[in-house]
């Protein structure tokens, strides 16, 4: 007897876009509606890290990959407390996980966090649309909802807030702040400000000697400034989700924190904050970066990396050359900026070097999780420059 | 950075023959090399000795020597070509090996021609096993506990230490040859006193066994910058324990975690840069143990591979062609991605499909070998399949086979729980064909944990095999078939044939119904990036999604049917033919469509065509195909000339749907391939055949055999490669073969051949458009009649038939071609015996020799024939230059070049249970993987350089033993007594013995095994031990064949040549006498096509001196 479970009917579901084009599944997930920006997602593993990313905060992940699931949920790879995508997308779920370190099925996880998804659509074509069109609201709507019409719920997804101007550090960030004690010999301490921070970018700081005081995204500069015996050794801004154009506070902290030359590292959402504290403005990219295979180039070393990226904004800075912070009216502030880091792809900038200033950040993840090891060498640069900080070396 | 200037010509080494485990994946590679270096404005010098790739084209280098790969010939034309470099990771182990020599032997230092791609140390590092493991280590990775061992008690002490099981691996072999699990002392003993002397380094490493555990592969690209991506991950289906090549596999890996995939990627990138490959590709092979995720590295190949060549096909990512860019000075950020064109070659590709590898294996022609999968591979062939999942991908793999039982079926009544712990019993044992026994196991109701439990295979895949039984059921049992039902069944792989089948009702009718609810597949793109971008190059492959990819277009297409995985009877030869076919009507203007499911072939390659379509070549893949490029604008036809008999046997069934075949029409084929009506075609022409008749039994056979008299050659009708061809002299023989073969049925009768003793075989391949006929070549058999022709050793031009004798062959031919009707190429073989002309048969599609005749007289063969088959007149080729203005192949002037093919054997692969290998006898039915060709003045060397390209070559001094037939005895004496006289020492058993002292000819006497006393060394002791350069060995009836088996099997596995014919005795001592004469010289095909100038030639040419 072949287990009937193969083939328990799915109820219906159907996943509209804000220009009226559906396509329709079957429900996946918990059951009911869900609204939220349509993105992709090219990595082929990984999904557990994903779905707890705090960067899709509000967004539906459509997944490239066809088989999601096969190898389970399991309690070491979680990068946040919980699920954040808005809505899953996937063509073939798993039946049943297979892994030793698996401990249960995605879908229970999906269920029990209520998020809603949808399986067996062409996620290809749907791929295909968004990448032409570029990023849009979506609906996924399942159980009773499946059943209205189209342009019923395309009004519905509509209605839906749009990503840009969305500001959403504060929904995902730590309520409380909490320390990551170093591993082995503390060599420094940095304070982290979680504006929807994944875990393993503390345990990779960890790793390096590093005390990390992970602070909630609302923290003041006193309270950055209040971490450690005497004051931090390092500030970090972590990656996370909406529009960077609206975190003004964030940027004034960090401004602070470029006055006083404490040494800076940030990573996807913190470069872009990096980005916009120097002057540079930040824009919306038609589609985004979302995936693990992704060629950066460091132009310090003129070497490639393959990289995990989760980006649906990217900062506006001159490709070539250095450049005087555009914030720095008289040239004294924080000095030059250059592009460290471009996405061979589209050339999109991909990190920030300031040359003047102990600070640097990146657009992409080299914490990985998920995705390759390759920028890790990352971390080291930012012990590199605390250690220097401290000599009294200078850059 | 950009290009290196220093280097302004390269030596490309490539694989040479097609053997199991080295196929024509290194085509491809090659291929794409030697292209992509001339594109780079870089003098290419070419060796590869096989004339059927296409790399080994005269347009794909400066200067293309076909001669054998050896340190000698290669350090010959280094000398003559001076180049500036030499690229010998593309071409395999050969290529590999060879340069290994070649820089031992101080000949790259003294012409200064480094390797480039990876250095001598490079190479030893990854190679060598002792030496890989400490590269290992100091990656942080682990390797399997081992011992390197030289000798047996080295081995013995060393399994004591490790415990059994234990893997023998011997070093410096390609494919794993020799390598294999002793599970107890005499395992070791057989297996690693074998690994022992497969070693070129009587080396063996020992270790612990590994079992059971998941296997995977990535693929790995490193430029000289020290970039490093991952192409692909491959994971294999058949846990460790079966020879990755043996395995199904699938990319990407699909039951790892990030985690778990990353670390392998750390280790695989780790490993390239420590064994310091400079540039290109390398492939390392993992194993993860299911339960705890502990890895192991297993070992690394530095070099392109056929998981490559796979690799290449799965993610669209051409790794030779980047490996080749790689290797003159480019980094991976500098070459852009060739199928967006927009986004570089320095990222990973992702899949938003699933793709699945299928091996195909030949142990039908083996009846002998041991069937079971082990660690040396032993696969002929793969088809890959690409679906949006891997229910789908699997089962369109399965059915890329085609044969008929590979495919999932749902027969009778559900197994019984008893039936299907004995499928499991069964399937423990890999074996060709255990996933449909697994199929079976859990159709009979077995769980995925007991199945798991009994074949290693992951869970992950068995729960998609049950989804593909439960939907089965399904299908089965509904009321009707709804287009949600059979969308369902579409989107997990089933064909229509097995809907049918489920169904009770002819395919016909469930595509009918099917097509009438408008579930048809679309065609989905390989795009390297799961649609992140555009993609520039339509790679096509179905799926039962809603938006299909497929652009309109407006030049008429003509749609090539390639051949299909790879077989022995069907091989490279065919996508030689499907290739050039797509060039010269590319070059004609019309768009080419290929249709293929090879990953290894040039056809498979997304540049090679217009567009290509990877699928099954079943007729309901190959009508949907039709199907979409009809939509998307004019169809101008469609060949199925020249895939070999795999398209052949669809173009009735196409014709019948309404598919315009082009070239020579299915009634026409028909009448070559139905007895009757070729017969009467035959008749008309008024040529003679050797008797005949028609079974449908056993007692018929005997009624037809005892008419036309003994011997007899009795086959099934439909077959290509001989398939179960056998010569038979008697009636017991007989009756025991038509009932053994229980072939004989109203549809597929046996036919009855008399078989003619002692006749010469004749080889024609022509071109007919109509009203005129171009004669390719005349090939003349070095082995008598009866041995398949695709095994035995031809000669082009012929070399003792004459004038008249060539004038009544072409005669035949065009009588041939006008009454059947061909449109395009005709192989014909003949018979020559007691001057009758015999027609043995005639196949109206491209041939095996194709290849080999466009080498050997410089005439591009397959591309005028894809020209004739769209309609243009042979006269129209002559004028437009395509063929020579004045003559043909069957013209040879009387100074051409002499080019023997010679056949090269997979018999050292095989081994019986008992340990020996297969034997090595040659029949009518074809068992050889491949060929070489020699090519030079006279007819000696050329057929002593095919020797050595095959891997034999004939010796210069030594001993050789003669013992043939007593209806050879007579032919034997003249060439034996020419050996004597060059300075060889004749050994032989008793009888013969006694013969030769007759004639005059002194011989040692050896024992037979039988013969032997206690304390003697027998004949096939002293072949073991090296003391026999050369055997003579003709069988002489069923008897006194098992008794020269030993004798075949010794010399085989000492790679000794073996002659069995007293014709191949012949040309041996020819070869041998051109040897001596002098090292040989080399030319490439270049300059003996100038010398021959056959597009020069004038009507008073041909008039004067023709051979």
């Amino acid at each position: 007897m072949t287990s009937p479970a193969h083939l328990a009917p799915r109820g219906a579901a159907v996943l509209v876009l804000e220009d009226g084009r559906a396509f329709r599944g079957e429900a996946y997930g918990a059951t009911g509606r869900t609204v939220g920006e349509a993105v992709f997602s090219t990595g082929m593993t990984g999904y557990q890290e994903t779905l707890t990313d705090p960067s899709y905060r509000r967004q539906v992940v459509v997944m490239t990959a066809p088989h999601v699931g096969n190898t389970g949920v399991n309690d070491e790879d979680h990068e946040s407390r919980r699920i954040w995508v808005a809505g899953y997308v996937v063509r073939d779920p798993a039946l049943r996980p297979s892994n030793w370190r698996s401990q249960r099925s995605l879908e229970d996880d999906l269920r029990e966090q209520g998020v809603v998804g949808i399986s067996g659509i062409d996620t290809r074509a749907l791929t295909r649309h968004l990448r032409e069109r570029g990023a849009m609201r979506v609906g996924i709507f399942s159980g009773d909802d499946a059943e209205q019409p189209v342009s019923q719920l395309t009004s519905v997804v509509q209605e839906a807030p749009l990503m840009a101007g969305s500001a959403l550090a504060a929904e995902v960030t730590t309520p409380q702040a909490y320390v990551v004690p170093a591993v082995g010999e503390k060599r420094f301490t940095v304070a982290a400000l979680d504006l929807g921070i994944k875990a393993m970018t503390p345990t990779m700081l960890a790793q390096h000697g590093i005390e990390v005081h992970v602070l909630p995204a609302t923290s003041t500069f006193e309270q950055v400034r209040a971490v450690g015996d005497d004051g931090p050794d390092g500030v970090f801004f972590s990656n996370g989700p909406g529009d960077p154009a609206t975190a003004d506070a964030e940027v004034a902290v960090l401004r602070e924190v470029l006055d006083a030359r404490i040494p800076f590292f940030g990573i996807c959402f913190g470069n872009q904050l990096l980005g916009r504290a120097l002057g540079f403005g930040t824009y919306k990219l038609k589609y985004g970066h979302r995936g693990i295979n992704q060629p950066v180039m460091d132009r310090t070393t003129g070497k490639v990396e393959v990289t995990a990226h989760n980006h649906g904004f990217a900062v506006d800075a001159p490709l070539d050359g250095e450049v005087t912070a555009p914030a720095d009216a008289d040239g004294t502030a924080y000095g030059r900026v250059r592009v460290s880091h471009v996405c061979l792809n589209d050339d999109v900038v991909e990190g920030l070097e300031c040359l003047d200033l102990p600070a640097y950040s990146v657009q992409y993840h080299p914490e990985a999780a998920a995705g390759p090891h390759d920028a890790a060498y990352l971390f080291d640069r930012f012990v590199e420059l605390m250690s220097n900080n401290e000599k009294g070396l200078g850059l | 950075m950009g290009k290196r200037d220093d280097i302004k010509s390269v030596l490309v080494i490539g694989s040479g023959p097609i053997v199991i485990g080295q196929a024509c994946e290194f085509d491809y590679s090659g291929t794409q090399a030697c292209r992509v270096l001339r594109e780079e404005g870089i003098r290419v010098i070419l060796v590869n000795s096989n004339p059927a790739t296409i790399m080994t084209d005269p347009e794909f280098a400066d200067a293309t020597y076909v001669e054998p790969i050896t340190p000698e010939v290669v350090e010959a034309i280094i000398a003559r070509e001076r180049p500036d470099a030499v690229l010998a990771t593309l071409g395999g182990q050969t290529a590999l090996n060879c340069a290994i020599s070649l820089h031992e032997a101080g000949v790259l230092e003294k012409y200064g021609c480094p390797l480039i791609g990876a250095n001598v140390e490079a190479i030893q590092l990854g190679e060598d096993r002792e030496k890989f493991k400490g590269v290992v280590e100091r990656c942080g990775g682990e390797s399997a506990r081992s011992l390197i061992c030289h000798t047996m008690d080295e081995l013995l002490a060393g399994a004591e230490d490790l415990g059994y099981p234990v893997v023998v691996r011997p070093s410096f072999t390609m494919g794993g040859l020799g390598s294999g699990f002793a599970y107890d002392e005499a395992d070791l003993r057989r297996i690693g006193g074998a690994g022992l002397q497969y070693s070129p380094v009587t080396e063996v490493l020992l270790e612990e066994s590994i079992l059971g555990w998941k296997e995977y592969e990535l693929e790995v690209m490193r430029d000289h910058a020290d970039n490093v991506v991952v192409v692909c991950s491959i994971e294999n289906l058949d846990p460790m324990g079966v020879h990755t090549g043996d395995s199904i596999t699938v990319a990407p890996a699909l039951t790892l975690t990030d985690r778990e995939y990353q670390r392998l990627r750390d280790l695989g990138i780790a490993i390239i840069r420590e064994v310091g490959v400079d540039t290109g590709g390398c492939n390392i092979q993992f194993a993860v143990n299911p339960a705890d995720g502990r890895i192991i590295v297993i070992e690394m190949n530095p070099r392109v591979s056929r998981s490559s060549a796979l690799a290449s096909k799965a993610t669209g990512f051409p790794i030779a062609k980047i490996a080749a860019k790689m290797a003159i000075g480019y980094t991976l950020d500098e070459v852009p991605n060739d199928i967006t064109r927009e986004t570089p070659a320095s990222f990973e590709p992702s899949l938003d499909y699933v793709v699945v590898k299928v091996p195909r294996f030949a142990f039908e022609k083996f009846p002998a070998a041991d069937p079971t999968l082990t660690t040396t591979m032993k696969s002929v062939g793969e088809a890959m399949a690409i679906g949006r999942n891997f229910t789908e991908a699997l089962q369109k793999a399965l059915r890329s086979m085609e044969r008929r039982d590979s495919t999932f079926h749902w027969d009778g009544p559900k197994p019984s729980v008893e039936q299907a712990r004995t499928y499991l019993h069964t399937a423990k044992t890999p074996t060709d064909g255990r996933i449909v026994t697994v199929q079976q196991a859990l159709r009979g109701g077995l769980s995925v944990e007991e199945v798991h439990e009994a074949t290693g295979i992951d869970p992950w895949f068995l729960d998609q095999m049950e989804l593909i039984n439960a939907i089965a059921d399904q299908v089965a049992a509904a009321t009707e078939l709804t287009p949600q039902l059979l969308r369902l069944a579409k989107r997990h792989g089933f064909s229509d044939t097995q809907v049918a089948s489920l169904r009770g009702m002819p395919e016909a009718v469930v595509r009918g119904v099917r097509h009438a609810l408008g579930v048809r597949p679309v065609y989905k793109t390989v795009d390297t990036c799961a649609a992140e971008f555009a993609a520039r190059t339509p790679y096509h492959y179905s799926s039962y999604d809603e938006e299909t990819e497929v652009q309109p277009r407006d030049k008429p297409a003509v749609l090539i049917l390639g051949s299909g995985p790879n077989r022995i009877g069907q091989g490279v030869e065919f996508d030689y033919s499907c290739v050039h076919a797509s060039f010269a009507l590319r070059d004609a203007g019309y768009d080419t469509v290929m249709v293929n499911c090879n990953p290894e072939t040039v056809s498979t390659d997304y540049d090679t065509s217009s567009r290509l379509y990877f699928e099954p070549l079943t007729l309901e893949d190959v009508l949907e195909v039709v199907h979409a490029e009809q939509q998307a604008g004019p169809v101008a036809g469609v060949i199925v000339q020249l895939g070999g008999q795999t398209p052949l046997g669809l173009a009735k069934a196409l014709k019948e749907a309404g598919v315009p075949i082009v070239g020579t029409s299915p009634e026409a084929i028909d009448l070559a391939e139905d007895r009757g009506a070729f017969g009467r075609v035959l008749h008309e022409a008024k040529l003679p055949a050797p008797r005949h008749g028609t079974a449908y039994s056993a007692e018929e056979a005997v009624e037809v055999a005892q008419e036309i008299g003994y011997p007899v050659l009795v086959r099934p009708s439909y077959v290509l490669g001989g398939r179960g061809m056998e010569i038979v002299y008697d009636d017991e023989t007989l009756s025991g073969y038509v009932t053994r073969a229980t072939i004989a049925s109203p549809e597929h009768p046996v036919l009855v051949d008399r078989f003619l003793d002692d006749a010469i075989e004749i080889d024609v391949d022509a071109l007919y458009d109509g009203t005129e006929m171009y004669l390719g070549g005349i090939m003349e058999h070095i082995e008598e009649a009866g041995i398949h022709s695709g095994d035995s050793a031809c000669t082009l031009p012929p070399v003792t038939l004459g004038v008249a004798e060539l004038e009544r062959v072409r005669e035949a031919t065009l009588k041939l071609a006008e009454g059947i009707g061909v449109r395009g190429l005709m192989n014909v073989q003949f018979a020559l015996a007691q001057d009758v002309l015999y027609v043995l048969e005639a196949n109206p599609r491209a041939s095996r020799t194709v290849p080999f005749v466009a080498k050997a007289t410089g005439v591009p063969v397959a591309k005028a024939a894809a020209r004739v088959m769209l309609g243009a007149t042979i006269k129209e080729l002559r004028e437009e230059g395509l063929l020579p203005p004045y003559g043909d192949g069957g013209t040879m002037p009387s100074d051409a070049p002499v080019a023997v093919k010679e056949a090269v054997l997979p018999f050292k692969r095989f081994r019986t249970r008992e340990g020996q290998v297969v034997d090595s006898l040659l029949g009518p039915e074809m068992r050889s993987t491949g060929e070489v060709m020699g090519i030079d003045d006279d007819f000696g060397t050329a057929f002593a350089k095919g020797m050595l390209a095959a891997g034999s070559g004939l010796p210069r001094e030594g001993k050789v033993f003669v013992s043939v037939a007593n209806r050879d005895k007579r032919a034997m004496i003249f060439p034996v007594k020419r050996l004597a006289d060059l300075g060889f020492t004749i050994v032989a058993t008793t009888g013969t013995s006694e013969v030769l002292r007759r004639n005059g000819i002194a011989s040692e006497v050896v024992h037979k095994v039988s013969e032997r006393g206690l304390d003697e060394e027998s004949i096939v002791d002293l072949i073991l031990d090296g003391g026999i350069a050369m055997v003579v060995n003709t069988p002489s009836g069923p008897n006194a064949r098992a008794d020269g088996y030993a004798i075949r099997a010794a010399t085989t596995s000492m790679d000794r040549p073996i002659v069995t014919t007293v014709q191949e005795l012949a040309a041996a001592v020819q070869g041998i006498e051109a040897q001596m004469r002098g090292d040989f010289t080399v030319k490439p095909l270049q300059e003996h096509a100038r010398d021959l100038d056959l597009y020069g030639r004038t009507p008073a040419d041909l008039a004067g001196g023709v051979a």
